[in-house]
């Protein structure tokens, strides 16, 4: 054709750049100098107290000293009596959460629970997923008291939001061919579950429980120091007491349980599924 | 025998899937329901079984109303249809044996399933129906371990163990390549003749069901424009059914019937992968 007359020219001529993603060139620089200027007020907005700053660092280098030499002998038996409680805790919580997760994930789960129930179940869901443990927390230990039963009620709380919300989702996105199978048999509404929707959730049902054990034993170390029990409460007094080595030898029991549960973990949803 | 009578259905969207269908199926009538994608061939069947609900019209099989039923009365009912699907809709994770066993569910009750613990009738029933469809020795493998044609055998011995009078078919072999289409349609068509089994058997692939089935439904937008024989569909009566083509190459003479029992086969299949196409690209 007569338009195109060199290699050269026809590359020129179609050079190309990625649309921007605001069209509008004034409002897009816009944008741009209006979070500059943001960054630069909030940045100004931040008062530093160097003298704080100072004293601070030098307790962290109290905190340093003593996490070189952790004492795991000083306070052996807080140390196996906080873990053993914690341990409890986290069993029983997670336990407890699953056996209510699974009937609130049945009826959160959109395609198989009628309407006002699966608000219902949606409702307790987004309850307990609206607050952090340690807000449950603080208000267990102010209904029961100090002490590992406020704990449990919170990590099964807790637990109940997490795990319903994963698997109600997961039994929304099964294959609606194998349950359409089971009803054309003729089979229950409980043959249903069973056959239809069971196995095809199972391993994340699994999965998503073990995940969550993993969870409730961090959060027990957590919620300990609200008071509600476990090795957290026993970290606390560590600090209480100016403690550092012994505090230090908690954090490292903790790190070392943590990555043995996670690897556990891990390993066994890799064999689940 | 099944009667259909002035069936719809509106969907909430406001499609009107069927637009009062009326059809008689009787004891022992293999039927292919053919035509264009969304002409309403799944709805049709579904709503024979309820699990699509119709608006309007009425559905009797052997003189029971089933648009009447109570939910108990409804899974009563449905032990006497036996369906088969377009995806097998196996359960994946369950072995062949769990499968075809769930045939039987309608049966039993809710522990004596959760346990597995069949009648040994029903166990008994369902190996030797493995063995009918050539699955003899599958029954511990999973079922999602099977090839396709595999699956759709383990589908098809599901619905038999519910010992029914009717059977729902919806795109048997549109998952399937064209070999092992025409087995499993030669295996349908034998398994209703030994246990004088009525069919509706919903296909895409007008010369398979011209191959197999003595009669021919055209449905088009939710409405029968053609009821008659395999060898009646014309390309007059193609094109009344799914519009304007080339149909000399769809229509086969009617002896090729007799050609495909035959059990050598010639691997290349005259003809045939090129309808399909031609098929594939109508929808």
């Amino acid at each position: 054709m007569s338009t195109v007359s060199t290699p050269a020219a026809m590359e020129r001529a179609r050079r190309w750049r990625p649309p921007p993603l605001i069209a509008n060139p004034l409002l897009r620089w816009g944008i741009l100098l209006a979070g500059a200027a943001y960054l630069y007020l909030a940045l100004n907005g931040i008062p530093v107290n160097w003298a704080r700053l100072s004293e601070g660092l030098e307790r962290g280098g109290r905190f340093v000293a003593g996490f070189l030499n952790p004492n795991f002998t000083g306070r052996l038996d807080e140390l196996v009596d906080g873990f053993a409680e914690s341990v409890v805790m986290t069993v029983v919580a997670t336990v407890l959460g699953i056996l209510v997760s699974v009937p609130v994930a049945l009826g959160a789960a959109r395609n198989l629970a009628p309407r006002p129930v699966y608000y219902v179940c949606r409702g307790l869901i987004a309850l307990s997923r609206t607050f952090q443990e340690i807000i449950i927390a603080i208000l267990f230990v102010a209904m029961f008291g100090f002490g590992p039963f406020a704990g449990v009620l919170t990590l099964t709380f807790s637990t109940i939001g997490f795990l319903s919300k994963l698997l109600a989702e997961d039994i929304e996105d099964i294959d609606r061919g194998q349950m359409e199978a089971i009803r054309a048999t003729g089979g229950s509404w409980l043959q249903l579950l069973n056959y239809g929707v069971q196995p095809q959730v199972m391993p994340r049902l699994i999965g998503l429980s073990l995940y969550r054990l993993d969870i409730n034993f961090r959060e027990s170390a957590v919620i300990g120091i609200v008071g509600a029990g476990g090795i957290g409460a026993t970290l606390n007094t560590a600090f209480d007491r100016y403690e550092y080595d012994v505090a230090a030898a908690i954090l490292l029991v903790i790190i070392l349980v943590v990555m043995a549960a996670e690897y556990s973990s891990s390993a066994i949803r890799r064999w689940v599924q | 025998m099944l009667v259909i009578d002035g069936l719809a259905k509106q969907y909430p969207t406001g499609d009107r899937a069927l637009k009062g269908v009326s059809l008689t199926v009787p004891k022992g009538q293999i039927m292919a329901l053919i035509g264009p994608s969304g002409a309403g061939k799944s709805t049709l069947i579904r709503c024979v079984n309820r699990l699509v609900e119709p608006t309007a019209g009425r559905v009797s099989l052997d003189g029971q109303d089933l648009t009447r039923l109570s939910r108990r009365g409804l899974r009563r009912a449905r032990r006497r249809m036996g369906m088969i699907f377009q995806e097998f809709a196996l359960i994946e994770r369950l072995t062949v044996m769990e499968n075809v066993l769930s045939g039987r569910l309608g049966y039993v009750g809710f522990w004596r399933s959760w346990l597995r613990r069949f009648p040994a009738a029903d166990v008994a029933a369902a190996f030797s129906l493995l063995e009918r469809v050539g699955l003899a020795g599958f029954e511990d493998k999973r079922a999602d371990a099977l090839s396709g044609g595999q699956r759709q055998r383990v589908g098809i011995a599901r619905a038999l163990l519910q010992n029914p009078s009717l059977l729902l078919v919806d795109e048997p072999t549109a998952s399937l390549d064209p070999k092992t289409s025409r087995q499993i349609m030669r295996l349908l068509r034998e398994l209703c003749r030994e246990r004088g089994l009525a069919a509706i058997i919903n296909i895409h692939d007008v010369a398979l069901a011209q191959m197999f089935a003595e009669r021919i439904v055209g449905l088009k937008l939710g409405e029968i424009v053609y009821d008659g024989p395999a060898d009646g569909l014309t390309a007059d009566v193609l094109t009344t059914i799914y519009g304007e083509e080339d149909w000399s190459q769809t229509i086969r003479p009617a002896d090729e019937d007799g050609d495909e029992d035959a059990p050598a086969i010639p691997p290349h299949e005259p003809a045939v992968p090129i309808d399909r196409e031609r098929l594939a690209g109508l929808t």
